[in-house]
């Protein structure tokens, strides 16, 4: 592998596969030859981290496919597979694809309404499950779903007393594969050997910010294709180790924790449990690592925190090198100059706080990081930077197999999202709309003729987002195409850009602006309980809960600096300076997923909560200082109860956007 | 469901009354606990609950009546004699070390099934050492099944009262218990964390066969997730069935969910 940045174009853009490597179970089934003893994945179990190797990976993913086999399962047959990251599931995606069927992987923290739609509109004949809490789920389910037949689960607690038909445990599956083999010997490898690059590899249901969601139908070559070309940019070699922690029904676990490593044939790592992530990535120090922004952020906070409880010597001394750091960073990022002194002192606070601090945060091996998503916070992307570890910002979407454009190697900037991946073209429509064409755009919505034309169109993938490609080359993303609108007078209004910039701030979780063909724009803020109950105790505020905290007088003069920061660096821009923010409000209630606010992915579902707030809404754009408010919650057992508050609504200072 | 049919009663109190001075605690209280059962015991305060429990245990022990375990007479044991015929317990207030982690309390419920030499335990050589290794699988395992991997090795006092809860059901089953006693598990918990709780404890039941007698004021618990219920009242028994049973018993109504007045 080349050692310098330089020879882009000369490297080159794969674009066709070999027959004998165009599927990803020929790739496994070739791994556990070339890379036997490698370890392929780990799981951390009874507090210590279990290898299995290419050769036992490709052995569990075969067997799995024999016990499919011998349930009859036919080519074109889809598995729904529920759960956190398990090797095991890693396996049933590849025992799935071993027989020419189609995985369907699906949020865990799904309520059953959701995991029904999805499992009854991909017509799932398998499902594969982690543990009794899907397992519930999922029968009740397939009462209301005709095509759900078997359901196998992995971890058999609480299950022994269960004695529903064609409900088996992962060992039981497997014996009855060993038995099929017995009469059929052969039969997987001769299934693997009919799949075609062209096969559909993977379902991957969106979250959906409107409406139901929508299956994209990623192909073997997507895939295959993508990751290859990503690998060889990003110089991804077989010793990296990724923590496996998003997800499994997010396309980017499927490139990250699956695809790549099958590629590569580097190690991905189970945590032990969601509780213990961050202690799992200390004791794995991966070396290459993704984060959605809200991670970065919360990594942030939590080291931010602890460094207020040290003592005062030591706060001193690391909020010295940190800003030292951080200077230099933003300097390095707008391309200016950095002076000698705070270069003379880098290596000291190397010594003293950097190194220690990225050890401390499992990121000591990070040679690569990314972030996508979301826009990340100029605050979080520049601190993490300034430590030394490389995170870049990536801009992908599923209906491309992820990679669109990535951020180069010491081509890094705060507000671009980089440059095209190879194979990948891009182009902007008059109307501010991002399209683009590559190896990785999608087979098309499973079942959704409608919405495939809509956003596939002459081999063009239609984004959505909003945004321009700069002098440079690098793509910026402002916003959702449809969310960028006008106030009454006719000021271009960006609600995202405004919320991003809010959510800047540690105090603000999430934020919703309001302002289309309304005469000004309005916000509600959710705060992050964390970071304001913190600042709360310093300041010797008592508060009893959520709700209590967000509505302190304290904490609303709090978050009106906040906005009025905001507001600030809007007047900076010709563009949208009219748009500033002019009352506020503190929800009472945090967004929640469960309640369909927020998207699982933590995306705001903006018109939802326009009809689910509009009486807050309403009030903001009156003279009422005060509203009372009743919102339903629903906990996660599905069932509904609610929350009655009394909501303040505060005014921002306008004076320096009435001066314009 | 496993009922207290077939062979013997695992543990059977015969008339056993307790007294502190001039209280009578318990009053000619006779209950049979079946293989496999989860019993609730229940009443107002005072009834004599944990005066039960704490017989059973044998930290009181009672002046007339008798206990007897796997058909055996039991009546004067010490606690840990009790113990170590596979009682195990938790307390209405939590009992944890609180300077010791959570791995380390789990640690001392094994303490009843070590052995070893001091010399051997010190030098951390051969068989002290497959003890040790076998004794933090068995407590991994425990670990796994309470989902409380994220503080194995944070220091028990520092936790919150529903996770101390859950460390101390640890502990108890460290021990491998053929009978559990609990004493309010899910007292000043929270909805999530008293679901949480009752999966834990059914899961006990149905996973390891555990012979579970709980205490609990949670009406919605008792009734969900109990084979039977004991009400006690003034240190008397005064009713013992299904919970379907005592719901509709009118002595129940009347003594413990009170008669109805709007």
């Amino acid at each position: 592998m080349d050692g310098h940045a330089q020879p882009e174009r000369a490297r080159a853009v794969a674009t066709t596969l070999p027959a004998d490597a165009d599927t990803f179970p020929k790739l496994v089934r070739a791994n556990a030859r070339t890379r036997a003893r490698k370890v392929a994945i780990r799981e951390k179990d009874l507090g210590i981290w279990q290898s299995y190797t290419w050769a036992q990976y490709w052995e569990r993913s075969r067997l799995i496919a024999l016990g499919f086999a011998a349930l009859g399962f036919a080519r074109g047959d889809k598995t729904a597979i529920v759960g956190d990251n398990r090797p095991e599931l890693y396996w049933a995606v590849c025992a799935t694809q071993c027989l020419g069927g189609i995985p369907v992987p699906l949020y865990q923290d799904s309520i059953e309404k959701e995991l029904a739609y999805i499992v009854d509109h991909a017509e799932a004949r398998f499902a594969i499950v982690e543990d009794q809490e899907q397992v519930d789920k999922l029968l009740h389910l397939r009462a209301q779903c005709p095509t759900l037949e078997v359901i196998v689960y992995d971890d058999a607690r609480g299950l022994r007393a269960y004695s529903e038909p064609n409900l088996m445990s992962l060992e039981e599956l497997i014996e009855r594969g060993r038995k099929f083999e017995q009469s059929h010997p052969g039969h997987v490898e001769a299934e693997v050997d009919k799949g075609r690059a062209g096969d559909v590899a993977i379902i991957c249901y969106t979250s959906g910010t409107t409406g139901q969601p929508k299956g994209a139908m990623l192909s073997h070559r997507n895939l295959i294709l993508t990751s290859a070309n990503a690998v060889a940019m990003e110089r991804i070699a077989e010793d990296e180790e990724i923590l496996s922690y998003l997800p499994m029904a997010w396309v980017g676990d499927h490139i990250f924790s699956y695809a790549e490593s099958v590629i590569t044939g580097f190690t991905a790592n189970c945590p032990e449990s969601a509780a213990t992530v961050l202690t799992d990535l200390k004791e794995i120090g991966p070396t290459y690592f993704f984060a959605p922004p809200r991670i970065w952020e919360s990594l942030l906070t939590s080291v931010m925190l602890r460094i207020e409880d040290c003592a005062w010597p030591k706060r001193r001394l690391v909020k010295l090198f940190l800003d030292l750091a951080q200077d230099m960073e933003r300097r390095r990022l707008a391309g200016q100059p950095v002076p000698l002194l705070p270069r003379l002192l880098y290596p000291l606070g190397r010594l003293l706080v950097y190194a220690p601090l990225r050890d401390n945060l499992g990121m000591r091996r990070v040679r690569r990081a990314y972030t996508a998503g979301e826009a990340i916070g100029p605050e979080i992307f520049v601190f993490f930077r300034a430590l030394g570890i490389n995170v870049k910002q990536l801009y992908g979407m599923t209906e491309a197999s992820v990679f669109v454009t990535i951020q180069r190697d010491g081509d890094v900037r705060l507000d671009s999202v980089g440059t095209p991946v190879p194979g990948v073209e891009v182009k902007v429509l008059e109307s501010g709309e991002v399209l683009f064409k590559s190896p990785g755009v999608f087979l098309g919505y499973f079942k959704n003729e409608e919405a495939t034309r809509q956003t596939l169109q002459d081999g063009w993938l239609h984004s959505g987002d909003a945004g321009f490609v700069d002098a440079s080359g690098h793509l910026k993303i402002i916003d959702r195409a449809k969310d960028v609108s006008r106030l009454a007078g006719g000021t271009i209004f960006a609600p995202k850009y405004l919320e991003n910039k809010l959510k800047f701030s540690p105090f603000v979780k999430e934020a919703v602006c309001v302002g289309q063909d309304r005469p000004y724009v309005t916000a509600l803020v959710n705060i992050d309980l964390a970071a304001v109950g913190n600042w709360a105790e310093r300041r010797g505020i008592a508060y009893t809960s959520y709700t209590d905290l967000s509505q302190k007088p304290e904490v609303y003069d709090l978050i009106a600096g906040e906005v009025a920061r905001v507001n600030r660096s809007l007047l900076e821009d010709a563009l949208l300076r009219g748009a500033t923010i002019r009352r506020f409000l503190i929800l009472h209630k945090e967004l929640d997923p469960d309640d369909e606010e927020i998207t699982r992915t933590r995306k705001v579902r903006r018109g939802y909560i326009a009809q689910k707030y509009a009486e807050l809404i309403d009030a903001l754009y009156s003279s009422q200082g005060r509203v009372q408010v009743d919102a339903k919650v629903t906990y996660e057992d599905g069932r509904t109860g609610t929350i009655r508050a009394d909501v303040t609504i505060r005014d921002v200072e306008t004076a320096g956007a009435a001066a314009r | 469901m496993t009922g207290a049919g077939g062979a013997r009663p695992l543990l059977e109190v015969e008339g056993v009354s307790v007294r502190f001075g001039a209280l009578n605690a318990l009053t000619g209280v006779s209950l049979a606990i079946g293989r496999g059962e989860i019993v609730a015991i229940i009443g107002p305060n005072g009834a004599g609950k944990t005066t039960l429990i704490n017989v059973i245990s044998g930290f009181y022990h009672p002046y007339e009546g008798r206990i007897a375990f796997e058909g055996r007479d039991r009546t004067n044991l010490r606690p840990p004699d009790v113990a170590a015929l596979g009682v195990a317990r938790t307390f209405q207030n939590v009992a944890l070390f609180k300077g010791m982690s959570v791995l380390d309390n789990i640690m001392t419920g094994r303490l009843l099934k070590m052995r070893g030499s001091f010399l051997l335990d010190a030098l951390w050589w051969g068989p002290a050492r497959r003890q040790e290794l076998q004794h933090r699988e068995a407590a991994e395992r425990i670990i796994d099944f309470l989902e409380i991997q994220a503080i194995r090795k944070t220091p028990a006092g520092k936790l919150p009262y529903g996770l101390q809860k859950r460390v101390e059901l640890a502990r108890a089953l460290a021990a491998e218990p053929t009978l559990l006693l609990l004493d309010e598990p899910m007292a000043g918990m929270n909805v999530e964390e008293k679901e949480d709780m009752c999966r834990f404890i059914l899961d006990v039941n149905g996973e390891f066969g555990t012979t579970i007698a709980l205490i609990e004021h949670d009406m919605g618990v008792v009734m969900d997730i109990s084979h039977r219920v004991a009400v006690l009242d003034y240190g008397r028994k005064i009713a013992d069935g299904t919970p379907d049973e005592v719901r509709k018993n009118q002595a129940v109504l009347d003594a413990y969910l009170g008669v109805a007045h709007e």
